[in-house]
């Protein structure tokens, strides 16, 4: 270990404090025994026991996972379809055209892409409710989806589909047990992209979102104009909590397979 | 008692196993191979020989199914395989990456092909352990192929292409990531398998050493035509032009005009202006055609007296010593600066070299030593 100059020090202290003191704040005062979330009056668990009976909280996050969940496992599917198609289609007749389209979305400001699918649903006579904010969160993370898996496709070594095709594969039978197989992890994170991406949307979600159904972010966010109130820290914090678990469970099992993979390698090449 | 030769090449009666008619392949405005034709005995192992870019991997790809011909046709055991996709062929490869499956341990990459037949999983089961015996991986059944080393990722790839008997395999440059050690083992091992299963074999490479080593056959490629196809021996004996002699081992040129001077004898006034040398040749010329002497530095003898009777004799210095402890080659310069290469066995202990650098000597070969080659 090195030790770090004084600069150092201090550049990664601020930078640290400059990204994580606010989300410090808000998990302390979570635990906060009075109503004034500015005022500390103690400590507390009762806004998480309040939260938990608190219906309408509740019924937003279900609708928030089932969208999360149902849009990005489309979107892997239509995103993977397209990546495929635009790394290994060779040249067609307007590929530089389409791949551009696939990636607009990323750059387009999502109040623009938020207006169209609303003045869509309008126009084709759709009610707004969880199949339209699913449409909508499909067609986003589409894209991201996209961007992923194709960026594993480049580096994908083409004779492995030729050695599956040579070994009597056809070309669905090479795709599935050869190239998927392979490129899954790209696909997992990608779905874990569209999964995160769909959980925290805002803004197409308050286009897209009907009375009969609202996500958790609308729901936290209309709740916050009315003063706010210290079930939503607990609420965010709970959230926190989950991102932390899910991002430091993902590197262990990265970093375990890599430090496997490397003894393997090793061991392998003393035989 | 005589054993009887392979040389199905020779035989008028024999059927070829692959016919390339006429095949021309191009890829844009660029022609990979250009009106070739060729033909491939069964139980040959056939070494396409070439610099890359030659048209030598196109080749392979049209055989194995990958690339299709854009004039010509080429036959596998006389039928037109051009409408035949690749995962319908008889035919198996062996890719220059090895191209194992990652996700698959060593047992089930070499089931692939085998799965895909519908099978029955006994018989699945006997054919790859008969592969990983023929390979010597038995141990390994069970590992990924990130577990194993090199030279046994090698063996796995052999054995999964071999293990639907397939009637041809294609190899292309199959021991190209292997140390030079290890390829050279791995040489006699694949030249074994190939005669125990008698399945055809044609290679791929661009090492002329291994094609030498393994092949039956060398067909020599330059710029997608065939420049000659014969046996190893005859390639490096009697190679038809300039191109083959000098990509195949080392050779000296030498540049110069013949006259005939005798039945199939010719003497070459060379530019460097000492005597015409001697030289036989069963090609003709014409008096004062242009041509090359091709001569091999091991033919060469280079000694420090004048030799008697020799056919050819020129005097000259030791310019530099190449020392690769079997055998070592000098290069001498003769009066006219020109340097010749000439190469000895070292059947005595260095310290007892007859020559060192500077040393006058005589360099000589026999009339038949060379081969002269038109333009």
């Amino acid at each position: 270990m090195t030790r770090l100059s004084w600069f150092n020090t201090v550049s990664l202290t601020l930078g640290f404090a400059f990204l994580y003191i606010p989300m410090i704040i808000l998990v302390i005062y979570s635990f906060n025994e009075s109503k004034l979330v500015t005022v500390w009056g103690g400590f507390s668990t009762k806004w998480y026991g309040e939260l938990i009976h608190n219906e309408a909280f509740l019924k937003a996050a279900w609708v928030t996972l089932k969208v999360a969940a149902i849009s990005s496992t489309i979107a892997t599917v239509i995103g993977t379809m397209a990546a495929y198609v635009m790394v290994r289609g060779g040249r067609f007749l307007g590929r530089t055209l389409f791949s551009g389209m696939i990636y607009a979305p990323l750059v387009m400001p999502e109040v623009i892409t938020g207006l169209s699918l609303l003045l869509l649903f309008i126009g084709i006579g759709l009610d707004r409710g969880v199949l339209t904010i699913v449409l909508a969160h499909t067609t986003f993370a589409m894209c991201y989806v996209s961007v992923v898996v194709s960026s594993r496709l480049v580096t994908f070594d083409r004779s492995l589909e030729e050695a599956a095709l040579d070994l009597g594969c056809s070309q669905t039978d090479a795709f599935r047990l050869v190239t998927l197989p392979i490129i899954a992890p790209a696909v997992i994170s990608g779905w874990l992209l569209a999964f995160t991406l769909s959980l925290d949307d805002l803004v197409l979600a308050s286009f897209t979102a009907g009375p009969s159904a609202t996500t958790l972010p609308i729901k936290i966010f209309s709740a916050v104009r009315l003063g706010v109130d210290p079930q939503i820290n607990a609420l965010s914090t709970i959230m926190i909590a989950i991102v932390t678990i899910g991002v430091i469970t993902a590197s262990l099992i990265t970093k375990r397979q890599m430090v496997r993979q490397r003894q393997d390698e090793q061991n392998a090449e003393r035989l | 008692m005589t054993v009887p030769v392979f040389e199905p090449w020779n035989d008028p009666e024999a059927k070829p196993l692959i016919q390339f008619q006429n095949v021309t392949k191009r890829f844009g405005v660029f022609t990979a191979i250009d009106d070739l034709s060729l033909d491939i005995y069964e139980r040959e192992f056939f070494a396409l020989l070439g610099p890359s870019g030659c048209g030598k991997t196109t080749m392979m790809r049209m055989l194995a199914g990958f690339e299709t011909p854009t004039e010509g046709k080429i036959y596998l055991s006389s039928q037109d395989i051009a409408p035949v996709p690749p995962n319908k062929r008889l035919v198996n490869m062996m890719f220059q990456s090895y191209a194992l499956f990652p996700h698959l341990s060593v047992w089930e990459n070499i089931a692939f092909g085998l799965k895909r037949e519908n099978r029955p999983k006994h018989d699945i089961a006997e054919r790859v352990d008969e592969m990983l015996r023929l390979t010597r991986l038995e141990k390994f059944a069970r590992r990924k192929p990130h577990q194993i080393s090199g030279g046994q990722r090698q063996r796995v790839a052999l054995a999964r292409s071999l293990a639907k008997a397939p009637k041809l395999l294609l190899l292309d440059e199959p021991l190209g990531a292997l140390d030079k050690k290890l390829r050279q083992d791995t040489q006699f091992e694949l030249m074994d398998i190939q005669e125990k299963t008698g399945t055809t074999f044609v290679i791929v490479t661009h090492d002329q050493e291994e094609a030498m080593t393994v092949a039956s056959r060398v067909a020599v490629m330059d710029n997608g035509k065939l420049v000659q196809v014969a046996t190893p021996d005859r390639i490096y004996e009697n190679p038809n032009s300039l191109y083959v002699a000098d990509f195949i081992g080392d050779v000296n040129i030498i540049d110069g005009t013949a006259s005939p001077s005798g039945q199939d004898q010719y003497s070459l006034a060379w530019k460097d202006g000492l005597a015409p040398l001697n030289v036989s040749s069963t090609q003709s010329f014409s008096e004062g055609q242009s041509c090359h002497l091709a001569i091999r530095p091991e033919k060469v003898t280079i000694s420090a007296e004048e030799p008697t009777g020799a056919d050819n004799a020129v005097p000259g210095r030791v310019l530099d010593i190449a020392y690769l402890g079997n055998i070592s080659t000098y290069h001498v310069e003769l009066p006219s600066g020109a340097v010749i290469k000439a190469q000895t066995a070292n059947t005595r202990r260095i310290a007892r070299r007859a020559f060192t650098w500077e040393d006058p000597v005589w360099l000589s070969w026999t009339a038949t030593a060379g081969v002269l080659l038109a333009d």
